[in-house]
């Protein structure tokens, strides 16, 4: 047996550092300190609402080791469910009143959410449970579902972009000095925090927590100790697609337009996303979030020529440090 | 022979278009350590994951005690009664070994004494009680996945080559341990080290293509060099 005493779980904290890095990198490259705030929040907004949009996807790659394109079927219908319930209240949302705006925005955010979760356990029953195992086919079948999903979109809503009210108590923006900041920014972060709190709790506090990370890294064995994973797996897939369709109804409000194309246009940030954090890994997810969030919001100021490719340069750079992600999962 | 806990008989598997085991017949005693013996690619790993139904049988029956478990889920077969300790020890890595442990305890108590005398057996897991379980050691890795294994008390233990690359040093504390725990389990061992097969089997099983070509005490496989030779190719004593 070995000699010294192993150190108690440490969390690395390098990759931490690297939101806080990137921003002081990103300083001496805008020219005023309002300017450099307003895309940090900005930044950190967007970050937090792909967060909550891709934090359930790392848990279903991890976990069940599926490739699941249709995830962005999930993003798009729950955005139409909380539009759907929005636009009838659209009263409601102009009221100078946040108790009034809550009460059209809770049951939209609600709608989104079961519509998300529902439509997810059909999706795994359906389509991705017969090809466990296969990536080829779950690309091809849910790339499949996705493209059906969105057709199904055209019909049930329209093929047209619909505008989407903002509620007016998180429209508008704080003010300190010359500094501004969009209310519903704010409010993505904060939503953005409580979704990342409430997951670290439940993974680690939890036996469900555990059973989660233990299943992430070695579902056979989970099975060997008499747990029936299967279930866990349900129960994961049809979370991690109801909070597919939170992130969507937040991105709609955001960007104050809904179209069937959206949760396509998104996945492409997504993967990037779970690839830099490492796939499983719900503290990476968060990480390659806020800088993915970041980096995008910096280069469309700095170098708006330099964009699109920005975050396919951050990933690349990622990958180049840590090869399996900022938070491996030493899968067995 | 006292009366079988585990019975296979007439165990077929196949994996992908891969025939593996070809009617395996096998008898674990109730209370002491059988070891699984056999060459590489003879069907020991397959057997045991048949037992554990991560591999379904093809055809034939598994009984433990009274019930037919062949049909039956790997969750199912686990909490009749069954450890498993896999080849490549099966543990996570990215949990402490205090939750490794909490993991195997069904109802999320370990029961204080059963602890302690783990912490006996290998003072390794209260040394290292929060440490990464994927920091330890390979031989530290192998007393975690078999103290997961007996964290509660079960009616069989499955445990692959627990020996597999571990150093002299820690194979000979194995073997205490291991006497350990035939004192509190009924222990079915696939090992390739002869050394630490004799010193604990009480019974043996030898498998070869896919079949049980020889079962029977330990001590008479011990005692009987040229089947030693005809069985396994190699005399138990060149392995001391």
């Amino acid at each position: 047996m070995s000699g010294g005493a192993l150190p108690a779980a440490r969390r690395d904290w390098l990759p931490v550092l690297l939101v806080p890095a990137l921003a002081l990198l990103a300083l001496p490259f805008i020219p005023s300190l309002p300017t450099w705030v307003t895309l940090t929040v900005a930044g950190l907004a967007m970050g937090m609402m792909i967060f909550i949009m891709a934090s359930g996807l790392t848990l279903v790659f991890g976990l069940m080791d599926v490739m699941n394109f249709a995830h962005g079927a999930f993003i798009s219908i729950g955005a139409y469910a909380a539009v759907s319930v929005l636009i009838p209240m659209k009263a409601m949302m102009q009221a100078d009143s946040l108790a009034t705006n809550l009460t059209a925005i809770a049951p939209a955010i609600l709608a989104a959410m079961a519509v998300g979760g529902l439509l997810g356990w059909f999706f795994e029953r359906v389509l991705i449970r017969p090809v466990y195992g296969d990536h080829l086919k779950q690309i091809l079948v849910t790339m499949g579902g996705l493209i059906v999903a969105e057709q199904a979109i055209h019909v049930v809503w329209g093929p047209d972009i619909i505008p989407v009210p903002r509620p007016v108590s998180v429209g508008g923006a704080f003010t300190f000095g010359d500094i501004a900041v969009e209310k519903y920014r704010v409010l993505a972060v904060v939503v953005g925090l409580g979704v990342f709190a409430t997951m670290a709790l439940v993974l680690n506090r939890t036996r469900l927590g555990l059973l989660i990370r233990a299943g992430v890294e070695n579902p056979e064995m989970v099975e060997s100790l008499g747990y029936r994973i299967r279930r866990l797996f349900i129960g994961v897939f049809v979370a991690g697609s109801a909070l597919a369709g939170l992130g969507g109804a937040m991105w709609a409000m955001y960007q104050e337009t809904v179209f069937a194309g959206m949760g396509m246009q998104l996945m492409v940030l997504i993967f990037i996303v779970i690839i830099i954090g490492g796939m499983g890994s719900v503290t990476g997810c968060f990480i390659g979030a806020l800088l993915v969030g970041l980096v995008a919001n910096y280069t469309g100021f700095i170098a708006p020529k330099l964009a699109l490719g920005s975050n396919i340069l951050l990933m690349v750079l990622v990958l180049l440090w840590r090869p399996r992600g900022l938070y491996a999962i030493g899968k067995s | 022979m006292p009366e079988a806990l585990l019975s296979l008989a007439g165990v077929n598997t196949h994996i992908g278009q891969y025939h593996i085991l070809h009617g395996v017949d096998l008898n674990v005693p109730q209370s002491g350590l059988t070891m699984l013996l056999g060459r590489n690619g003879a069907g020991k790993t397959t057997a045991l994951r048949t037992v554990m139904g991560l591999w379904r049988a093809s055809a034939g029956s598994i009984r433990l005690g009274d019930n037919e478990i062949h049909q039956r889920a790997t969750p199912d077969i686990a909490r009749l009664g069954i450890a498993y300790v896999p080849e490549n020890m099966g543990i996570f890595a990215g949990l402490t070994v205090r939750e490794n442990l909490l993991l195997a305890a069904r109802e999320h108590v370990m029961d204080e004494k059963r602890l302690a005398w783990i912490f006996e057996l290998f003072p390794a897991m209260k040394k290292f009680w929060n440490g990464l379980a994927g920091n330890l050691s390979g031989g530290q890795k192998q007393m975690l996945a078999i103290s997961r294994a007996v964290i509660e008390r079960r009616k069989l233990m499955l445990i692959d080559e627990p020996t597999k690359g571990l150093a002299p040093a820690i194979i000979t504390a194995m073997i205490e341990a291991f006497k350990e725990l035939k004192r509190d389990s009924t222990l079915l061992v696939v090992e390739q080290n002869f050394h630490f097969a004799r010193s604990l089997g009480d019974y043996v099983a030898v498998m070869d293509s896919g079949r049980i070509v020889y079962a029977g005490r330990m001590a008479e496989l011990a005692a009987d060099e040229s089947l030693q030779q005809r069985l396994l190719g190699l005399s138990l004593d060149s392995h001391q």
